[in-house]
């Protein structure tokens, strides 16, 4: 089996030594440098998901990831997620394929809405309107990445007859995934589009999602599509210790979910919520490089997957903590899973 | 012992398959439903939620004794009053402008009072709606364990409180009554609760029906 391992980020804002929060554009030069460090760590793939917030000014990953394909030669870069819904699918089309361009054949997209939804009301939809918008858009897009003229009519953008879409692709579609919160209806759609399923694990424990990763097979032979990688995303953070690790992330993981609750309205987390989400049956992966990687290695084969994406870093952590984390995990936690798979 | 009544649960998406589950586990015969043709959440059933029969939600509600809306709150606007008449209704929505977007017939009341007011023939209950799916298995506990959580009911008709308490209860949670369908605030987005997975004390606490002493 071929195992491949990735790093996200949401372009967290990052924090000085004393805590202050740096500037957006700082943030957005320390992803990028964070992607170009990941190559050299031996990390096999780079996300960034799109984010419209003063905690992840992220909105235009796709600039910054052209910057990081401009410093590197191997490693594959792509969106976690990009929030289809709000997007033109012929747009997100034509900035990947040109970011595959660039980068020589290294770009991917996940698709899926992820925790935004800042950028529906910013750009104009109903968030009502969620689930056409998705489903219409994402059929759109697995039309494209298909390479040829394209006929389409649809409900959510202007038809298309028979439109050459450019940049063509060079050798074939470039990975794209659907991602998925916990929705089996999303598994499904997944399978009839032919595209891989991105379970994105944020809370409770990964396991149960091993039905969702058979439903998709099982749906890819329904359609008679052949077999499909199943990838897993899940915040994390590693340092040289599990103490230091969790010293480090839980204030900033607490201060950011405090903050999401209270736009959102749900009640704040705990210091016991957190103990069980970075524990053996928990989503969070916050430890030492040996922690982390058994926690790794059990999910992807309890889960059947091939591909894990730890979505690194919080708002407020300084670009050193995350620069030791991504050392660590290219390092120390990728060759220790390999190891443990093999 | 008496037999548990028939749950239908319509919506097959974050929440539905999580109550399907559970209800199942706990010894109810579950039919599910979304919003078409069964065949289309077949394949979902038999892998998901195994043990529950996928039909048409028409077929679902005509002999349930309990019948549980867990699908997105715009998609019960469609829902035909008339197909839920006479039943008991767990309503497991939330009306959550914040993820879902504004609904204006949603604004000036509580969710569940809003559906009770368009289902005029039924007896709606409000429950299951504050824990998240992602938690509402994995804390699930039966009667008397120590780590045992807390899940809000509320309700206005005395035996439709009871028998959404039983579900509650046999689901794995100690079922806490609020005093009517309006008070089912406290259980919304932005309510104490929401969000939280609490034992009853401080469940109650946070509601503001018990002090702990």
């Amino acid at each position: 089996m071929r195992y491949s391992f990735g790093l996200d980020t949401f372009g967290d804002r990052s924090g000085d030594a004393d805590g202050k929060p740096q500037s957006h554009a700082q943030t957005i030069r320390n992803v990028a440098e964070e992607g170009v460090f990941a190559e050299q760590a031996g990390v096999d793939f780079f996300g960034i998901g799109e984010h419209h917030t003063d905690y992840f000014p992220m909105p235009a990953g796709d600039v910054v990831l052209a910057a990081i394909a401009a410093r590197t030669s191997r490693i594959r870069l792509g969106s976690a997620v990009t929030v289809l819904s709000s997007d033109d699918p012929v747009r997100v089309f034509q900035r990947y394929s040109t970011l595959n361009a660039i980068s020589g054949g290294r770009a991917e997209v996940i698709l899926g809405r992820g925790s935004s939804i800042d950028s529906f009301p910013l750009f104009g939809y109903d968030l009502a309107d969620y689930e056409e918008l998705f489903d219409e858009k994402a059929t759109l897009f697995a039309e494209l990445l298909r390479g040829g003229p394209v006929t389409w009519e649809g409900k959510t953008r202007a038809a298309l007859l028979n439109q050459d879409v450019v940049p063509h692709i060079e050798s074939g579609p470039f990975p794209a995934w659907i991602g998925v919160g916990g929705n089996p209806q999303s598994v499904i759609r997944a399978a009839r589009l032919g595209l891989g399923l991105a379970l994105a694990i944020i809370g409770g424990p990964p396991a149960r999602f091993a039905a969702y990763s058979e439903l998709f097979q099982r749906a890819l032979e329904k359609f008679g599509r052949s077999p499909l990688p199943v990838l897993v995303h899940s915040p994390g953070h590693v340092a040289a210790t599990d103490e230091q690790a969790k010293a480090e992330f839980w204030p900033r993981w607490r201060d950011t979910i405090t903050l999401v609750a209270a736009e959102r309205g749900f009640a704040i987390p705990t210091e016991e919520s957190f103990d069980r989400e970075t524990g053996p049956d928990g989503a969070l992966y916050v430890g030492s490089p040996e922690t982390v990687a058994q926690k790794i290695t059990a999910n992807l084969r309890a889960l059947g997957a091939t591909r894990f994406d730890l979505k690194y870093g919080m708002p407020g952590m300084t670009h050193d903590q995350l620069i030791t984390s991504i050392e660590l995990y290219g390092q120390h936690v990728i060759p220790r899973v390999r190891e443990l798979l093999s | 012992m008496t037999e548990l009544p028939r749950l239908a649960v319509l919506g097959a998406g974050h929440v539905g398959p999580v109550i399907a589950r559970l209800a199942i586990k706990a010894g109810y015969r579950v039919s599910i439903a979304a919003s078409g043709d069964p065949d289309d959440i077949a394949l979902v059933t038999e892998l998901i939620i195994p043990g529950a029969e996928p039909r048409w939600a028409s077929d679902a509600v005509a002999d349930a004794g309990i019948v549980v809306l867990a699908m997105p709150l715009h998609r019960f606007l469609d829902v035909d009053p008339g197909l839920l008449s006479g039943k008991l209704v767990v309503d497991a929505m939330n009306y959550w402008p914040a993820t879902d977007g504004t609904l204006t017939a949603f604004a000036d009341a509580t969710s569940s009072e809003i559906i009770a007011r368009r289902l005029p023939g039924s007896t709606v209950v409000k429950a299951l709606n504050h824990i998240g799916y992602h938690e509402l298995e994995d804390r699930s506990r039966p009667a008397g364990a120590p780590d045992r959580k807390a899940a809000g009911i509320a309700g206005d008709d005395p035996a439709a409180v009871a028998a959404t308490a039983d579900l509650v209860d046999r689901i794995g949670y100690d079922p806490v009554h609020l005093e009517s369908l309006r008070a089912g605030r406290a259980l919304q987005p932005g309510g104490p609760v929401f969000g939280a997975v609490l034992d009853r004390a401080h469940f109650e606490q946070a509601i503001g029906i018990r002090s702990l002493t």
